[in-house]
């Protein structure tokens, strides 16, 4: 069960950068999802063949990883895993597309090749942005801030519940998966007389767990509604941070700046 | 004065797949005492308990905690003053913080956010616990998931606590943790328990369940040196009223 | 499979939010109205079971492969289309946030690919009109495989429109279906298999789970009208806005025409250029008092219209992205440096 032990060990790893106390990790986590949110959307509406523009973006995630002592390791290697199915439909682009594109000397790269890379590029972006907003807030937070931006309380409450027992979960399944391996003496994967079984009876323990949860809650008063009290603080920095950042990104996306930095080195005007 | 007695009368209660687990039992608990229940597994102890937090509702007999009679209408006001340690901890705490877990009571009591951070505070404080309070529980050792339980009860200031198995899986230390903490405690103690000792050392009345009835009720020790009624409910001595190994080997 | 971030268009990612959020705040709303209180903590602990069964290898017989399980149809079978509905989506949104799988952008089109289909369409319309009062074991299974292998073709064709919409793939429509049709009938079956395993043991051991929960009023025609047409203002909308100018457009009527600009085109397309390129929110060219950039812009910008001109825009281009790109590493690497300094 080899890729159980590896997701879990991510979630994990994941969290408790989360509980980091960097600066980025005391900002307010609303402007944090609102700043994440504003860096995709722009990432995202770049044209097909834009490449240039989008590399000042780099910075965003370098800068937060820096600040932030997240360890390029723990992306690096998401990136890694996920590259595989974004390069297989990506592929077909230089494929497809021989039209020509950008003359470098000798060269010729075609536009397939250059909307390829385009979407490594996003790729590459978009899940750096994700992963570095969990990594300086982590789960609770987050759903805090969704409650305080007025996502539906009941799907909050659910997030809330899920991340609770999802490590009660994994545990459990953890054990039963190793008690299944040491008496099965194939390899990897459940073999499919067991499927309905071992599935089956962790979800009988799922429900009866639920059940024993729901009674404790009834015990302390439980009338239907979960109450949280939770504390805001907005500070200045707070703002200035998704201002500072907003506006580098519309720039990035207005201005060509590797282009106007690369004209300044060659000296065209 | 009727003030927190506990009078159970005849109770019965029969499971939905008709497994009779209480079969006519009657109990008298006064305000103070600590009581302990003990008796093999499936004698009826945690189907007793959960009647006491109004989990479940009697097939027949009645329950009286303080002024209320157990039913419906009066599940809430029972649910104020009695409060639940359970067996398994991570049944208990379901909230994403530590603190969470201890304001849920208050919270649900209808107390504003700032007497509610009060009690959360003096709860963890009682149980040494609020260095925790931000933690989630998964982040938590089998002995402070124990004590963060016991506070998310007292958070509602109950008058009567009941406890079930609640020195199972703790290492010693958290376990002498447990009973120094619990002798502090002036509510009334209802504890389920198969660890003998830690009776000796926190109540002073046991109950014994066999097959959903109750054969003995009376001072602990008396039970504990009343080897045939032992035998008869599938229990024995208290390992500190056994033979001293030590000692009976040098005797030899 | 996951609809990627990588492969979205503001304008479908946008659309696609819009509809997800409506739904899982209409179901939101159900889930309330009908509150049965045990299920607050039931939905919690089901999302973290099958984000939990989710991780396991299911070796499939007489093939040396394995496939996984996605759930949807589990939950809406145990929960119901409304709770099944916001418990996929509990499990997809701690996947986005945690794994990246898919991303932030696409989770909207996640959720509906995902969710929708299996709780909305493939268990009302298929498990629930196949399996009836008292099913035998083998109308079971043809219940549940029948609404999962639709459910994922269902999720699969969106994930294709999804991306052919979005238009940063090359990859033909038809060429795309042909790929991704077949695979997912594939783990359709699996699907399929792996859940009537389940559902099956547990028919057998605790039937009352399954005791079939109310439908309620499905009224499924006005449900799909409203959405269609949510989605095509949304998406029409945000095409408006967050595109630049029509330089896909322009390109092909470049090729198509064989001219280097639009004049003379039809004074409509001329209108409708010049409305977009005024009610753009992120318009293509830079500031006005930046005329040099602004100069060197057009140029790169009719460079992209004719391939092949003016190679030395295209040099500056380069000089200035790896410049970029330098910069940016130094200053990750200063950062490194006075950070771990300060400790």
């Amino acid at each position: 069960m080899f890729n159980f032990e590896s997701r879990w060990l991510e979630l994990r790893r994941l969290d408790e950068l989360a509980a980091g106390d960097t600066k980025i990790h005391r900002l307010n986590p609303c402007i944090k999802i609102m700043t994440t949110a504003i860096f995709l959307i722009v990432v995202a509406s770049f044209s097909k063949y834009e490449v240039s523009r989008l590399l000042p973006l780099l910075l965003y995630p370098i800068v937060l990883l820096n600040l932030a002592a997240i360890p390029v390791s723990i992306i690096a290697k998401r990136i890694l895993i996920a590259l595989p199915f974004v390069v297989f439909i990506g592929i077909f682009n230089p494929l497809l597309d021989h039209t020509p594109g950008l003359q470098l000397g000798p060269l010729l790269v075609t536009n397939g090749w250059i909307s390829f890379i385009s979407i490594l590029l996003r790729f590459i972006l978009a899940i750096t942005a994700a992963l570095i907003l969990v990594a300086t807030t982590g789960m609770d937070a987050i759903c805090s801030a969704l409650l305080k931006m007025h996502v539906p309380r009941v799907f909050v409450i659910q997030l809330m519940f899920l991340y609770r027992y999802l490590y009660v979960l994994l545990e459990e399944l953890s054990r039963t998966l190793t008690a299944y391996s040491l008496r099965s003496l194939r390899g990897n994967g459940l073999r499919y007389q067991v499927w309905g079984s071992l599935l089956g009876q962790l979800l009988f323990r799922t429900m009866d767990r639920a059940q024993k949860i729901y009674q404790a809650m009834l015990c302390r008063g439980f009338d239907g509604e979960i109450r949280l009290l939770r504390y805001h603080r907005l500070t200045k920095s707070d703002l200035a941070y998704l201002l500072g950042w907003s506006v580098f990104f519309l720039t990035a996306r207005m201005i060509n700046i590797p282009q106007w930095l690369g004209a300044l080195l060659v000296g065209r005007h | 004065m009727s003030h927190h007695i506990i009078e159970i009368k005849d109770l019965e209660y029969t499971y939905p797949d008709q497994t009779k687990a209480v079969r006519g039992l009657s109990l008298r608990i006064l305000h103070g005492e600590s009581v302990a229940i003990v008796g093999a597994n499936g004698a009826g102890k945690s189907t007793l308990l959960s009647h006491l937090i109004g989990v479940l509702i009697p097939s027949a007999g009645s329950v009286r905690i303080g002024d209320y009679p157990l039913n419906k209408e009066t599940l809430s006001h029972i649910r104020r003053s009695v409060g639940m340690v359970f067996q398994n901890p991570d049944d208990q705490l379901f909230m994403p913080t530590v603190f969470d877990d201890v304001a849920f009571g208050p919270l649900n009591m209808g107390l504003p956010p700032k007497e509610t951070e009060e009690r959360v505070l003096a709860a963890l404080a009682t149980v040494g616990a609020v260095h925790l309070k931000d933690r989630p529980p998964y982040k938590l050792s089998g002995g402070q998931k124990r004590s963060v339980a016991i506070a998310s009860v007292l958070s509602m200031q109950p008058d009567i606590l009941v406890m079930d198995e609640p020195s199972d899986g703790l290492d010693p230390y958290s376990r002498r943790q447990l009973i120094n903490l619990l002798k502090t405690f002036r509510h009334t103690k209802i504890i389920a328990t198969h660890d003998l000792d830690l009776v000796v050392d926190l109540c002073e009345r046991t109950v014994v369940l066999a097959d959903g009835l109750i054969i003995a009720d009376g001072p602990t020790l008396q039970i504990f040196s009343d080897d045939a009624l032992l035998q008869k409910s599938h229990l024995e001595r208290p390992l500190r009223m056994q033979g001293c190994p030590i000692c009976n080997a040098k005797a030899d | 499979m996951h609809m990627a971030d990588a492969l979205l268009s503001p304008a479908v990612g946008g659309a696609m939010w819009t509809v997800t959020a409506g739904l899982a705040a209409y179901s939101a709303k159900k889930v309330q109205k009908n509150l049965d209180e045990k299920k607050v903590p039931l939905m919690g602990v089901l999302g973290a079971f099958i984000f939990a069964a989710q991780m396991i290898n299911f070796s499939i017989p007489a093939t040396g492969s394995s496939g996984h399980l996605g759930g949807g149809m589990i939950l809406a079978i145990l929960l119901g289309p409304w709770a099944a509905f916001l418990t996929i989506a509990s499990v997809l949104t701690v996947q986005a946030l945690f794994f990246a799988d898919g991303g932030l952008l696409a989770l909207g089109c996640n959720i509906f690919n995902l969710g929708f289909f299996p709780c909305f369409i493939a268990y009302p319309l298929i498990y629930r009109q196949i399996i009836g009062p008292e099913p035998s074991r083998r109308r079971m299974f043809l219940a549940i495989t029948a609404a999962s292998v639709i459910g994922l073709q269902l999720g699969a064709f969106s994930v294709v429109l999804e991306t052919f919409f979005s238009g940063l793939s090359e990859l033909p429509f038809a060429a795309f279906l042909l790929l991704m049709q077949p695979i997912h009938l594939a783990i359709g079956l699996v699907e399929g298999l792996i859940t009537t395993a389940v559902i099956l043991f547990v028919w057998r051991e605790r039937p009352e789970i399954l005791r079939t929960q109310p439908l309620g009023k499905l009224a499924m025609k006005p449900l799909l009208v409203s959405l269609l047409a949510i989605t095509l203002v949304t998406a029409g909308g945000l095409s408006w806005f967050a595109s630049s100018d029509p330089d896909g457009l322009e390109w092909s009527i470049a090729a198509i025409t064989g001219q280097d600009d639009l004049k003379g085109q039809s004074g409509l397309h001329d209108f409708f250029a010049d409305l977009q390129k005024k009610t753009t929110v992120f318009p293509d060219y830079t500031l006005a008092n930046t005329d040099a950039s602004a100069e060197v812009e057009t140029a790169a910008k009719k460079s992209a219209a004719m391939p092949g001109i003016d190679t030395g825009t295209s040099t500056a281009g380069i000089a200035g992205s790896i410049l970029t790109l330098l910069l940016a590493g130094l200053i990750g690497k200063g950062l490194q440096a006075t950070l771990s300094t300060k400790h």
